[in-house]
Protein backbone atom coordinates (compact mmCIF):
# COMPACT_ATOMS: atom_id res chain seq x y z
CA UNK A 1 0.00 0.00 0.00
CA UNK A 2 2.74 2.21 0.61
CA UNK A 3 4.35 1.86 -2.75
CA UNK A 4 0.52 2.40 -3.96
CA UNK A 5 0.00 5.84 -2.21
CA UNK A 6 3.60 6.41 -4.13
CA UNK A 7 2.24 5.73 -6.99
CA UNK A 8 -0.67 8.40 -6.50
CA UNK A 9 1.62 10.37 -5.38
CA UNK A 10 3.19 10.25 -9.06
CA UNK A 11 -0.21 11.13 -10.67
CA UNK A 12 -0.87 14.09 -8.43
CA UNK A 13 2.01 15.97 -9.65
CA UNK A 14 1.44 15.14 -12.70
CA UNK A 15 -2.34 15.86 -12.63
CA UNK A 16 -1.69 19.66 -10.85
CA UNK A 17 0.62 20.57 -13.83
CA UNK A 18 -2.15 19.89 -16.22
CA UNK A 19 -5.05 20.68 -13.94
CA UNK A 20 -5.89 23.38 -16.13
CA UNK A 21 -6.21 22.36 -19.50
CA UNK A 22 -7.60 19.00 -17.81
CA UNK A 23 -10.62 21.23 -16.25
CA UNK A 24 -11.58 22.95 -19.35
CA UNK A 25 -12.22 19.97 -21.08
CA UNK A 26 -13.85 18.08 -18.12
CA UNK A 27 -16.65 21.10 -16.98
CA UNK A 28 -17.13 22.54 -20.86
CA UNK A 29 -18.56 18.76 -22.03
CA UNK A 30 -21.30 18.49 -19.12
CA UNK A 31 -21.90 22.39 -18.57
CA UNK A 32 -23.04 22.80 -22.90
CA UNK A 33 -25.64 19.24 -21.58
CA UNK A 34 -26.94 21.06 -18.85
CA UNK A 35 -27.33 24.28 -20.65
CA UNK A 36 -28.67 22.45 -23.98
CA UNK A 37 -30.88 20.04 -22.23
CA UNK A 38 -31.49 22.37 -19.54
CA UNK A 39 -32.93 25.32 -21.22
CA UNK A 40 -33.60 24.00 -24.14
CA UNK A 41 -35.60 20.86 -23.21
CA UNK A 42 -36.48 22.67 -20.06
CA UNK A 43 -38.79 24.99 -21.92
CA UNK A 44 -41.11 22.01 -23.03
CA UNK A 45 -40.54 19.92 -19.76
CA UNK A 46 -42.44 21.68 -16.69
CA UNK A 47 -41.93 19.43 -14.26
CA UNK A 48 -39.85 16.19 -13.64
CA UNK A 49 -40.20 13.97 -10.45
CA UNK A 50 -41.66 17.17 -8.61
CA UNK A 51 -39.11 19.29 -9.69
CA UNK A 52 -37.88 21.61 -12.54
CA UNK A 53 -36.19 20.18 -15.47
CA UNK A 54 -32.99 21.36 -14.86
CA UNK A 55 -32.93 21.02 -11.41
CA UNK A 56 -33.63 17.44 -12.15
CA UNK A 57 -30.43 16.83 -14.58
CA UNK A 58 -28.18 18.88 -12.59
CA UNK A 59 -26.67 16.44 -10.12
CA UNK A 60 -26.72 13.65 -12.89
CA UNK A 61 -24.03 16.04 -14.56
CA UNK A 62 -22.20 15.77 -10.96
CA UNK A 63 -21.74 12.36 -11.40
CA UNK A 64 -21.43 11.82 -15.09
CA UNK A 65 -18.81 14.25 -14.93
CA UNK A 66 -17.02 12.60 -12.54
CA UNK A 67 -17.65 9.19 -14.26
CA UNK A 68 -15.93 10.33 -17.66
CA UNK A 69 -13.06 11.59 -16.28
CA UNK A 70 -12.22 8.33 -13.93
CA UNK A 71 -13.10 6.27 -17.27
CA UNK A 72 -10.78 8.68 -19.21
CA UNK A 73 -7.98 8.63 -16.11
CA UNK A 74 -8.16 4.65 -16.27
CA UNK A 75 -8.66 3.57 -20.49
CA UNK A 76 -6.54 6.34 -22.22
CA UNK A 77 -4.32 7.27 -20.10
CA UNK A 78 -3.86 4.06 -17.89
CA UNK A 79 -3.09 2.58 -21.37
CA UNK A 80 -0.43 4.71 -22.86
CA UNK A 81 1.24 4.48 -19.22
CA UNK A 82 1.40 0.74 -19.71
CA UNK A 83 2.41 0.12 -23.52
CA UNK A 84 4.05 3.65 -24.58
CA UNK A 85 5.05 5.24 -21.83
CA UNK A 86 6.59 2.00 -19.93
CA UNK A 87 5.74 3.45 -16.38
CA UNK A 88 4.52 0.43 -14.98
CA UNK A 89 6.68 -1.53 -16.23
CA UNK A 90 9.47 1.22 -14.35
CA UNK A 91 7.82 0.39 -11.10
CA UNK A 92 7.70 -3.26 -10.95
CA UNK A 93 11.72 -2.82 -11.21
CA UNK A 94 11.17 -1.23 -7.92
CA UNK A 95 9.47 -2.73 -4.85
CA UNK A 96 5.67 -2.29 -6.21
CA UNK A 97 3.54 -5.34 -7.14
CA UNK A 98 0.97 -5.71 -9.72
CA UNK A 99 -1.47 -4.88 -6.97
CA UNK A 100 0.05 -1.46 -6.02
CA UNK A 101 0.33 -0.41 -9.76
CA UNK A 102 -3.56 -1.34 -10.24
CA UNK A 103 -4.40 0.27 -6.30
CA UNK A 104 -2.51 3.43 -7.59
CA UNK A 105 -4.21 3.69 -10.78
CA UNK A 106 -7.99 3.29 -8.99
CA UNK A 107 -7.33 5.65 -6.27
CA UNK A 108 -6.48 7.98 -9.01
CA UNK A 109 -9.12 7.48 -10.91
CA UNK A 110 -11.04 8.06 -7.56
CA UNK A 111 -9.15 11.42 -6.89
CA UNK A 112 -10.48 12.58 -10.61
CA UNK A 113 -13.59 11.11 -10.14
CA UNK A 114 -14.08 13.34 -7.06
CA UNK A 115 -12.54 16.61 -8.36
CA UNK A 116 -14.80 16.64 -11.11
CA UNK A 117 -17.73 15.97 -9.28
CA UNK A 118 -16.84 18.74 -7.02
CA UNK A 119 -16.27 21.20 -9.79
CA UNK A 120 -19.58 20.45 -11.55
CA UNK A 121 -21.23 20.74 -8.03
CA UNK A 122 -19.64 24.04 -7.97
CA UNK A 123 -20.96 24.68 -11.39
CA UNK A 124 -24.34 23.80 -10.63
CA UNK A 125 -24.61 25.71 -7.50
CA UNK A 126 -23.23 28.77 -8.98
CA UNK A 127 -26.49 28.18 -11.56
CA UNK A 128 -28.55 28.27 -8.04
CA UNK A 129 -29.55 24.16 -8.01
CA UNK A 130 -28.00 23.27 -4.81
CA UNK A 131 -30.73 23.71 -2.41
CA UNK A 132 -29.44 21.04 0.43
CA UNK A 133 -26.71 21.32 2.58
CA UNK A 134 -26.62 17.27 2.29
CA UNK A 135 -24.37 18.29 -0.95
CA UNK A 136 -21.46 18.51 1.56
CA UNK A 137 -21.39 14.79 1.60
CA UNK A 138 -20.94 14.06 -2.34
CA UNK A 139 -17.41 14.92 -2.27
CA UNK A 140 -17.24 11.76 0.37
CA UNK A 141 -19.98 9.45 -1.58
CA UNK A 142 -17.97 10.32 -4.80
CA UNK A 143 -15.39 7.41 -3.64
CA UNK A 144 -17.82 4.44 -4.04
CA UNK A 145 -18.21 4.99 -7.70
CA UNK A 146 -14.95 5.84 -8.56
CA UNK A 147 -13.67 2.79 -7.58
CA UNK A 148 -16.37 1.07 -9.77
CA UNK A 149 -15.54 2.72 -12.77
CA UNK A 150 -11.86 3.07 -12.56
CA UNK A 151 -11.39 -0.74 -11.95
CA UNK A 152 -14.51 -1.31 -14.70
CA UNK A 153 -12.04 0.54 -17.02
CA UNK A 154 -8.46 -0.78 -16.29
CA UNK A 155 -10.00 -4.55 -16.53
CA UNK A 156 -10.88 -3.68 -20.19
CA UNK A 157 -7.59 -1.14 -20.45
CA UNK A 158 -5.69 -4.33 -19.30
CA UNK A 159 -7.37 -7.05 -21.73
CA UNK A 160 -7.08 -5.15 -24.85
CA UNK A 161 -4.01 -4.90 -26.90
CA UNK A 162 -4.70 -1.97 -28.89
CA UNK A 163 -5.34 1.71 -28.05
CA UNK A 164 -8.14 2.11 -30.96
CA UNK A 165 -10.28 -0.55 -28.65
CA UNK A 166 -10.60 1.86 -26.44
CA UNK A 167 -13.54 3.32 -28.36
CA UNK A 168 -16.09 0.50 -27.93
CA UNK A 169 -15.63 0.63 -24.41
CA UNK A 170 -16.65 4.07 -24.36
CA UNK A 171 -19.32 3.54 -26.98
CA UNK A 172 -20.44 0.33 -26.11
CA UNK A 173 -19.79 0.79 -22.31
CA UNK A 174 -19.62 3.85 -20.77
CA UNK A 175 -21.95 6.27 -23.32
CA UNK A 176 -24.69 3.21 -22.62
CA UNK A 177 -24.65 4.02 -18.81
CA UNK A 178 -24.60 7.55 -19.45
CA UNK A 179 -28.01 7.37 -21.37
CA UNK A 180 -29.56 5.08 -19.37
CA UNK A 181 -28.80 6.03 -16.19
CA UNK A 182 -31.46 8.19 -15.01
CA UNK A 183 -29.30 11.60 -15.91
CA UNK A 184 -31.90 12.95 -18.44
CA UNK A 185 -35.03 11.13 -17.91
CA UNK A 186 -36.33 9.15 -14.72
CA UNK A 187 -35.31 5.55 -14.99
CA UNK A 188 -39.17 4.80 -13.76
CA UNK A 189 -40.59 5.76 -17.32
CA UNK A 190 -38.22 2.72 -18.71
CA UNK A 191 -39.56 -1.03 -19.50
CA UNK A 192 -39.38 -2.84 -16.54
CA UNK A 193 -36.74 -4.79 -17.77
CA UNK A 194 -34.87 -1.84 -18.38
CA UNK A 195 -35.67 -0.79 -15.33
CA UNK A 196 -34.08 -4.06 -13.20
CA UNK A 197 -31.12 -3.79 -15.84
CA UNK A 198 -30.36 -0.17 -14.16
CA UNK A 199 -29.35 -1.73 -10.98
CA UNK A 200 -26.02 -3.17 -12.73
CA UNK A 201 -25.31 0.26 -13.72
CA UNK A 202 -23.06 2.02 -11.44
CA UNK A 203 -24.09 5.11 -12.83
CA UNK A 204 -28.17 5.05 -11.93
CA UNK A 205 -26.83 4.29 -8.35
CA UNK A 206 -24.06 7.22 -8.10
CA UNK A 207 -26.95 9.35 -9.99
CA UNK A 208 -29.55 8.49 -7.58
CA UNK A 209 -27.48 9.38 -4.37
CA UNK A 210 -26.35 12.45 -5.61
CA UNK A 211 -29.76 13.96 -6.92
CA UNK A 212 -30.86 12.27 -3.14
CA UNK A 213 -27.82 14.41 -1.87
CA UNK A 214 -28.59 17.77 -4.10
CA UNK A 215 -32.46 17.97 -3.41
CA UNK A 216 -32.02 16.72 -0.04
CA UNK A 217 -34.39 13.59 -0.32
CA UNK A 218 -32.45 11.49 2.28
CA UNK A 219 -33.89 7.95 2.35
CA UNK A 220 -32.68 4.54 3.18
CA UNK A 221 -32.84 3.72 -0.50
CA UNK A 222 -29.93 5.90 -0.75
CA UNK A 223 -27.51 2.97 1.59
CA UNK A 224 -28.94 0.46 -0.81
CA UNK A 225 -27.14 2.46 -4.01
CA UNK A 226 -24.19 2.50 -1.47
CA UNK A 227 -24.11 -1.03 -0.72
CA UNK A 228 -24.29 -1.87 -4.56
CA UNK A 229 -21.54 0.33 -5.73
CA UNK A 230 -19.35 -1.13 -2.79
CA UNK A 231 -20.77 -4.85 -4.04
CA UNK A 232 -19.60 -4.28 -7.38
CA UNK A 233 -16.40 -2.87 -6.20
CA UNK A 234 -15.34 -5.82 -4.48
CA UNK A 235 -16.43 -8.17 -7.30
CA UNK A 236 -14.52 -6.07 -9.85
CA UNK A 237 -11.30 -5.70 -7.58
CA UNK A 238 -9.26 -8.75 -8.71
CA UNK A 239 -10.22 -8.44 -12.45
CA UNK A 240 -7.44 -5.96 -13.42
CA UNK A 241 -4.74 -7.23 -11.21
CA UNK A 242 -5.51 -10.08 -13.42
CA UNK A 243 -5.13 -9.02 -16.67
CA UNK A 244 -2.01 -6.72 -16.24
CA UNK A 245 -0.28 -9.34 -14.47
CA UNK A 246 -0.80 -10.92 -17.79
CA UNK A 247 0.44 -7.65 -19.78
CA UNK A 248 3.29 -7.13 -17.80
CA UNK A 249 4.78 -10.14 -15.96
CA UNK A 250 6.31 -12.88 -18.70
CA UNK B 1 33.09 -13.53 -0.45
CA UNK B 2 29.40 -14.57 0.20
CA UNK B 3 27.28 -15.43 -2.88
CA UNK B 4 24.56 -13.15 -3.30
CA UNK B 5 22.78 -14.63 -6.67
CA UNK B 6 23.02 -18.23 -7.47
CA UNK B 7 21.26 -20.12 -10.15
CA UNK B 8 20.98 -23.69 -11.10
CA UNK B 9 19.93 -25.31 -14.33
CA UNK B 10 17.53 -21.82 -14.92
CA UNK B 11 15.57 -22.25 -17.89
CA UNK B 12 12.61 -20.08 -19.23
CA UNK B 13 10.11 -20.77 -22.08
CA UNK B 14 7.53 -18.91 -23.54
CA UNK B 15 4.86 -20.95 -25.14
CA UNK B 16 7.14 -23.30 -27.53
CA UNK B 17 9.74 -20.89 -27.35
CA UNK B 18 12.79 -21.72 -25.01
CA UNK B 19 14.57 -18.75 -24.47
CA UNK B 20 16.77 -19.99 -21.79
CA UNK B 21 18.10 -23.61 -21.24
CA UNK B 22 18.85 -24.30 -18.33
CA UNK B 23 22.05 -22.23 -16.63
CA UNK B 24 23.97 -22.02 -13.54
CA UNK B 25 26.27 -19.46 -12.11
CA UNK B 26 27.29 -17.98 -9.09
CA UNK B 27 27.49 -14.31 -8.31
CA UNK B 28 29.76 -12.92 -5.56
CA UNK B 29 29.06 -9.93 -3.23
CA UNK B 30 30.92 -6.77 -4.85
CA UNK B 31 31.81 -7.97 -7.84
CA UNK B 32 30.75 -7.01 -11.31
CA UNK B 33 29.74 -9.90 -13.09
CA UNK B 34 28.90 -9.89 -16.90
CA UNK B 35 26.35 -11.81 -19.40
CA UNK B 36 27.42 -11.67 -22.64
CA UNK B 37 25.97 -12.14 -25.73
CA UNK B 38 24.47 -11.26 -28.68
CA UNK B 39 20.41 -10.17 -28.54
CA UNK B 40 18.37 -13.17 -28.20
CA UNK B 41 20.95 -15.45 -26.11
CA UNK B 42 18.56 -14.70 -22.97
CA UNK B 43 20.78 -12.65 -21.24
CA UNK B 44 17.53 -10.04 -20.82
CA UNK B 45 15.71 -13.07 -19.73
CA UNK B 46 17.70 -14.09 -17.21
CA UNK B 47 17.59 -10.22 -15.81
CA UNK B 48 14.49 -10.07 -15.77
CA UNK B 49 13.76 -12.92 -13.69
CA UNK B 50 16.30 -11.96 -11.06
CA UNK B 51 14.76 -8.47 -10.95
CA UNK B 52 10.95 -9.85 -10.82
CA UNK B 53 9.32 -8.63 -13.85
CA UNK B 54 9.59 -12.48 -15.20
CA UNK B 55 8.38 -15.71 -13.09
CA UNK B 56 11.02 -18.59 -12.33
CA UNK B 57 9.42 -21.75 -13.11
CA UNK B 58 11.97 -23.97 -14.16
CA UNK B 59 15.21 -24.65 -12.28
CA UNK B 60 16.76 -22.80 -9.12
CA UNK B 61 17.13 -19.26 -8.11
CA UNK B 62 18.65 -17.80 -4.80
CA UNK B 63 18.73 -14.39 -3.98
CA UNK B 64 20.36 -12.95 -1.10
CA UNK B 65 19.73 -16.27 0.33
CA UNK B 66 16.26 -16.25 -0.94
CA UNK B 67 14.48 -18.63 -3.23
CA UNK B 68 13.14 -16.53 -5.74
CA UNK B 69 9.69 -19.32 -6.78
CA UNK B 70 8.34 -17.18 -8.82
CA UNK B 71 8.44 -13.58 -8.51
CA UNK B 72 10.96 -11.60 -6.85
CA UNK B 73 9.17 -10.11 -3.66
CA UNK B 74 9.15 -6.09 -2.93
CA UNK B 75 11.93 -6.28 -0.26
CA UNK B 76 14.38 -7.90 -2.33
CA UNK B 77 13.73 -5.28 -5.10
CA UNK B 78 13.54 -2.89 -2.39
CA UNK B 79 17.78 -3.32 -2.49
CA UNK B 80 18.25 -3.47 -6.34
CA UNK B 81 18.42 -1.04 -8.47
CA UNK B 82 17.60 -1.65 -12.08
CA UNK B 83 18.79 -0.17 -15.62
CA UNK B 84 16.53 -1.68 -17.70
CA UNK B 85 17.40 -2.55 -21.52
CA UNK B 86 14.63 0.52 -22.57
CA UNK B 87 14.68 3.88 -20.90
CA UNK B 88 10.99 4.05 -18.98
CA UNK B 89 12.06 7.29 -17.33
CA UNK B 90 9.00 9.12 -16.81
CA UNK B 91 8.09 11.40 -19.84
CA UNK B 92 5.75 13.23 -17.55
CA UNK B 93 7.99 14.43 -14.87
CA UNK B 94 10.94 16.41 -15.22
CA UNK B 95 14.53 15.03 -14.47
CA UNK B 96 14.83 15.68 -11.05
CA UNK B 97 11.00 14.96 -10.10
CA UNK B 98 12.08 11.30 -12.27
CA UNK B 99 14.31 10.56 -9.21
CA UNK B 100 11.94 12.47 -6.59
CA UNK B 101 9.18 9.85 -7.85
CA UNK B 102 10.79 7.11 -7.98
CA UNK B 103 12.72 7.48 -4.50
CA UNK B 104 9.05 7.51 -3.76
CA UNK B 105 7.91 3.75 -4.26
CA UNK B 106 11.11 2.75 -2.29
CA UNK B 107 9.35 5.11 0.34
CA UNK B 108 11.96 7.76 0.40
CA UNK B 109 10.23 11.01 1.20
CA UNK B 110 10.46 13.91 -1.76
CA UNK B 111 12.65 16.25 0.28
CA UNK B 112 15.38 13.37 0.46
CA UNK B 113 14.83 12.08 -2.67
CA UNK B 114 15.16 15.59 -3.85
CA UNK B 115 18.91 16.25 -1.98
CA UNK B 116 20.01 12.90 -2.68
CA UNK B 117 19.00 13.08 -6.53
CA UNK B 118 20.95 16.42 -6.87
CA UNK B 119 24.48 14.24 -5.68
CA UNK B 120 23.16 11.86 -8.18
CA UNK B 121 22.82 14.03 -10.59
CA UNK B 122 25.88 15.79 -10.27
CA UNK B 123 27.41 12.63 -10.40
CA UNK B 124 26.18 11.84 -13.20
CA UNK B 125 26.91 15.71 -14.85
CA UNK B 126 23.64 16.48 -14.82
CA UNK B 127 23.21 19.14 -12.65
CA UNK B 128 22.20 21.61 -15.22
CA UNK B 129 19.49 19.14 -16.81
CA UNK B 130 17.87 19.17 -13.34
CA UNK B 131 15.04 20.81 -14.24
CA UNK B 132 14.69 19.74 -17.92
CA UNK B 133 11.96 17.51 -19.06
CA UNK B 134 13.10 14.25 -19.57
CA UNK B 135 11.92 13.83 -23.55
CA UNK B 136 14.98 16.88 -24.19
CA UNK B 137 17.74 15.21 -22.79
CA UNK B 138 20.00 13.56 -25.36
CA UNK B 139 20.29 9.60 -25.68
CA UNK B 140 23.14 9.56 -23.40
CA UNK B 141 22.11 11.88 -20.84
CA UNK B 142 19.05 9.46 -20.90
CA UNK B 143 20.97 6.70 -20.05
CA UNK B 144 22.71 8.21 -17.02
CA UNK B 145 19.40 9.36 -16.10
CA UNK B 146 18.72 5.92 -15.72
CA UNK B 147 21.71 5.28 -13.60
CA UNK B 148 20.93 7.83 -11.50
CA UNK B 149 17.44 6.79 -11.23
CA UNK B 150 18.20 3.26 -10.23
CA UNK B 151 20.95 4.07 -7.35
CA UNK B 152 18.36 6.46 -5.94
CA UNK B 153 17.52 3.42 -3.25
CA UNK B 154 21.31 3.30 -2.45
CA UNK B 155 21.02 -0.46 -3.75
CA UNK B 156 23.21 -2.88 -2.75
CA UNK B 157 23.34 -4.26 -6.51
CA UNK B 158 23.04 -3.19 -9.53
CA UNK B 159 21.37 -4.79 -12.65
CA UNK B 160 22.81 -3.41 -15.71
CA UNK B 161 20.38 -4.62 -18.97
CA UNK B 162 22.73 -3.29 -21.90
CA UNK B 163 23.38 0.06 -20.22
CA UNK B 164 25.37 1.61 -23.54
CA UNK B 165 22.98 0.02 -26.10
CA UNK B 166 22.58 2.96 -28.56
CA UNK B 167 25.31 5.33 -27.42
CA UNK B 168 27.68 7.15 -29.21
CA UNK B 169 31.73 6.19 -28.26
CA UNK B 170 31.75 9.30 -25.86
CA UNK B 171 28.30 8.59 -24.11
CA UNK B 172 29.56 5.26 -24.02
CA UNK B 173 32.97 6.03 -21.93
CA UNK B 174 31.04 8.20 -20.00
CA UNK B 175 28.91 5.86 -18.96
CA UNK B 176 31.76 3.35 -17.86
CA UNK B 177 33.61 5.77 -16.03
CA UNK B 178 30.60 6.32 -13.45
CA UNK B 179 30.19 2.10 -13.06
CA UNK B 180 33.91 1.91 -12.40
CA UNK B 181 33.33 4.43 -10.00
CA UNK B 182 30.44 2.79 -8.51
CA UNK B 183 32.25 -0.53 -8.79
CA UNK B 184 35.21 1.15 -6.37
CA UNK B 185 32.31 1.57 -4.04
CA UNK B 186 31.81 -2.00 -4.15
CA UNK B 187 28.31 -2.19 -5.18
CA UNK B 188 27.80 -5.94 -6.80
CA UNK B 189 27.09 -5.18 -10.37
CA UNK B 190 25.26 -7.43 -12.67
CA UNK B 191 25.80 -6.22 -16.61
CA UNK B 192 24.40 -8.01 -20.29
CA UNK B 193 25.90 -6.42 -23.07
CA UNK B 194 26.93 -7.23 -26.34
CA UNK B 195 30.13 -5.42 -26.55
CA UNK B 196 32.77 -7.08 -25.85
CA UNK B 197 34.78 -4.43 -24.99
CA UNK B 198 32.28 -3.37 -22.74
CA UNK B 199 32.52 -6.44 -20.77
CA UNK B 200 36.38 -6.72 -20.95
CA UNK B 201 36.59 -3.32 -19.16
CA UNK B 202 34.25 -3.21 -15.97
CA UNK B 203 33.50 -7.09 -15.73
CA UNK B 204 35.77 -9.35 -13.06
CA UNK B 205 33.98 -12.29 -14.54
CA UNK B 206 31.24 -13.43 -16.93
CA UNK B 207 29.69 -15.49 -18.77
CA UNK B 208 29.58 -16.09 -22.60
CA UNK B 209 25.67 -16.61 -23.71
CA UNK B 210 24.40 -18.23 -26.81
CA UNK B 211 20.77 -19.26 -27.54
CA UNK B 212 19.97 -19.59 -24.49
CA UNK B 213 23.54 -21.51 -22.82
CA UNK B 214 26.39 -20.29 -21.11
CA UNK B 215 29.04 -21.67 -23.66
CA UNK B 216 32.13 -20.49 -21.09
CA UNK B 217 32.86 -18.43 -17.89
CA UNK B 218 35.49 -16.52 -16.39
CA UNK B 219 37.32 -13.66 -15.98
CA UNK B 220 37.86 -11.78 -19.58
CA UNK B 221 41.75 -12.47 -18.87
CA UNK B 222 41.20 -16.29 -18.24
CA UNK B 223 38.94 -16.56 -21.22
CA UNK B 224 41.50 -15.08 -23.48
CA UNK B 225 44.25 -17.45 -22.58
CA UNK B 226 41.94 -20.35 -22.24
CA UNK B 227 40.15 -20.50 -25.23
CA UNK B 228 42.42 -18.31 -27.97
CA UNK B 229 46.21 -17.37 -28.27
CA UNK B 230 47.83 -14.06 -27.58
CA UNK B 231 47.93 -12.62 -30.71
CA UNK B 232 45.57 -12.70 -33.86
CA UNK B 233 45.88 -11.88 -37.68
CA UNK B 234 43.32 -11.29 -39.14
CA UNK B 235 43.24 -11.89 -43.02
CA UNK B 236 41.39 -9.74 -45.06
CA UNK B 237 41.36 -11.76 -48.40
CA UNK B 238 37.88 -13.69 -49.60
CA UNK B 239 38.11 -17.35 -48.30
CA UNK B 240 38.48 -18.46 -52.44
CA UNK B 241 41.03 -15.77 -52.85
CA UNK B 242 43.29 -17.83 -50.50
CA UNK B 243 46.65 -19.97 -51.38
CA UNK B 244 45.25 -23.38 -51.54
CA UNK B 245 47.37 -25.09 -48.74
CA UNK B 246 47.28 -22.41 -46.27
CA UNK B 247 45.71 -24.40 -43.49
CA UNK B 248 48.49 -26.81 -42.93
CA UNK B 249 51.18 -24.63 -43.66
CA UNK B 250 50.50 -22.06 -40.43
CA UNK B 251 50.07 -25.03 -38.71
CA UNK B 252 53.79 -25.64 -39.84
CA UNK B 253 54.66 -21.96 -38.83
CA UNK B 254 52.90 -22.69 -35.14
CA UNK B 255 49.78 -20.61 -35.91
CA UNK B 256 46.13 -21.70 -36.48
CA UNK B 257 43.84 -20.96 -38.66
CA UNK B 258 40.37 -20.26 -37.44
CA UNK B 259 37.30 -19.45 -40.09
CA UNK B 260 34.96 -17.15 -38.79
CA UNK B 261 32.37 -15.37 -40.09
CA UNK B 262 33.69 -15.96 -43.78
CA UNK B 263 37.19 -14.65 -42.82
CA UNK B 264 40.10 -16.46 -41.60
CA UNK B 265 41.94 -15.51 -38.54
CA UNK B 266 45.43 -16.57 -37.90
CA UNK B 267 45.79 -17.34 -33.64
CA UNK B 268 49.35 -17.61 -32.85
CA UNK B 269 51.97 -16.96 -29.53
CA UNK B 270 54.52 -15.31 -32.13
CA UNK B 271 52.56 -12.54 -33.10
CA UNK B 272 55.46 -10.69 -34.21
CA UNK B 273 57.37 -13.51 -35.57
CA UNK B 274 54.40 -14.79 -37.56
CA UNK B 275 53.89 -11.08 -39.22
CA UNK B 276 57.38 -11.33 -40.65
CA UNK B 277 56.99 -14.12 -42.46
CA UNK B 278 53.48 -13.76 -43.92
CA UNK B 279 54.51 -13.71 -47.34
CA UNK B 280 55.93 -17.58 -46.82
CA UNK B 281 52.07 -18.46 -46.54
CA UNK B 282 51.18 -16.40 -49.74
CA UNK B 283 49.51 -13.58 -47.74
CA UNK B 284 50.55 -9.99 -48.31
CA UNK B 285 50.96 -7.50 -45.25
CA UNK B 286 49.05 -4.96 -46.38
CA UNK B 287 45.63 -7.34 -46.55
CA UNK B 288 46.48 -8.22 -43.35
CA UNK B 289 45.91 -6.88 -39.67
CA UNK B 290 47.85 -8.16 -36.44
CA UNK B 291 46.92 -7.25 -33.15
CA UNK B 292 46.39 -8.68 -30.08
CA UNK B 293 43.29 -11.22 -28.85
CA UNK B 294 40.66 -10.19 -27.35
CA UNK B 295 37.39 -11.76 -25.93
CA UNK B 296 35.55 -10.85 -29.57
CA UNK B 297 37.56 -13.18 -31.04
CA UNK B 298 36.89 -16.12 -27.76
CA UNK B 299 32.99 -15.11 -28.78
CA UNK B 300 33.06 -15.39 -32.09
CA UNK B 301 35.29 -18.58 -32.05
CA UNK B 302 33.02 -20.26 -29.63
CA UNK B 303 29.22 -19.34 -31.33
CA UNK B 304 30.88 -19.35 -34.89
CA UNK B 305 31.43 -23.10 -33.78
CA UNK B 306 28.32 -23.59 -32.54
CA UNK B 307 26.35 -22.40 -35.74
CA UNK B 308 28.38 -24.49 -37.86
CA UNK B 309 27.10 -27.70 -35.49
Amino acid sequence: MKVALGILKRHLIVFRRTLWSNMVFNVLEPFLYLSAMGFGLGAYIQNMEGMSYMQFIAPGMVASAAMWAATFECTYSSFVRLHYQKTFHAMLAGPATVADVVAGEVLFGIVKNIVFGIVILVVIAAMGQVPSVWSLLIPLFLVFPGAVFSLMALSYTGIISHIDYLNYYITLVTTPMYLFAGVFFPVSSMPMWMQNLAWLNPLYHSVEVCRGLVVGNISIVLWQHVASLTLFSIILAAVPVYFLKKRLIS
Amino acid sequence: MSCVIRAENLAKSYGNFRALKGISFKIRKGECFGFLGHNGAGKSTTMRMIYGLSTVDEGYLEVIGEIIKPLTPPHIKQIFGIVPQEDNLDPDLSVIENLEVYGGYFGITRKAARAYGQELLDFMGLTDKINVNVEMLSGGAKRRLVIARALINKPEIIILDEPTTGLDPQARRLVWQKLRRLKEDGVTMLLTTHYMEEAAQLCDKLVLMNDGLILAEGSPEKLVNQYVLPFVIEVRVSLDMLPSGINKKIEEMGGRAEYIVDSLFIFTKDGKGLWEKLSEIGLKQDTCYLRPANLEDVFLKLTGRRNEE
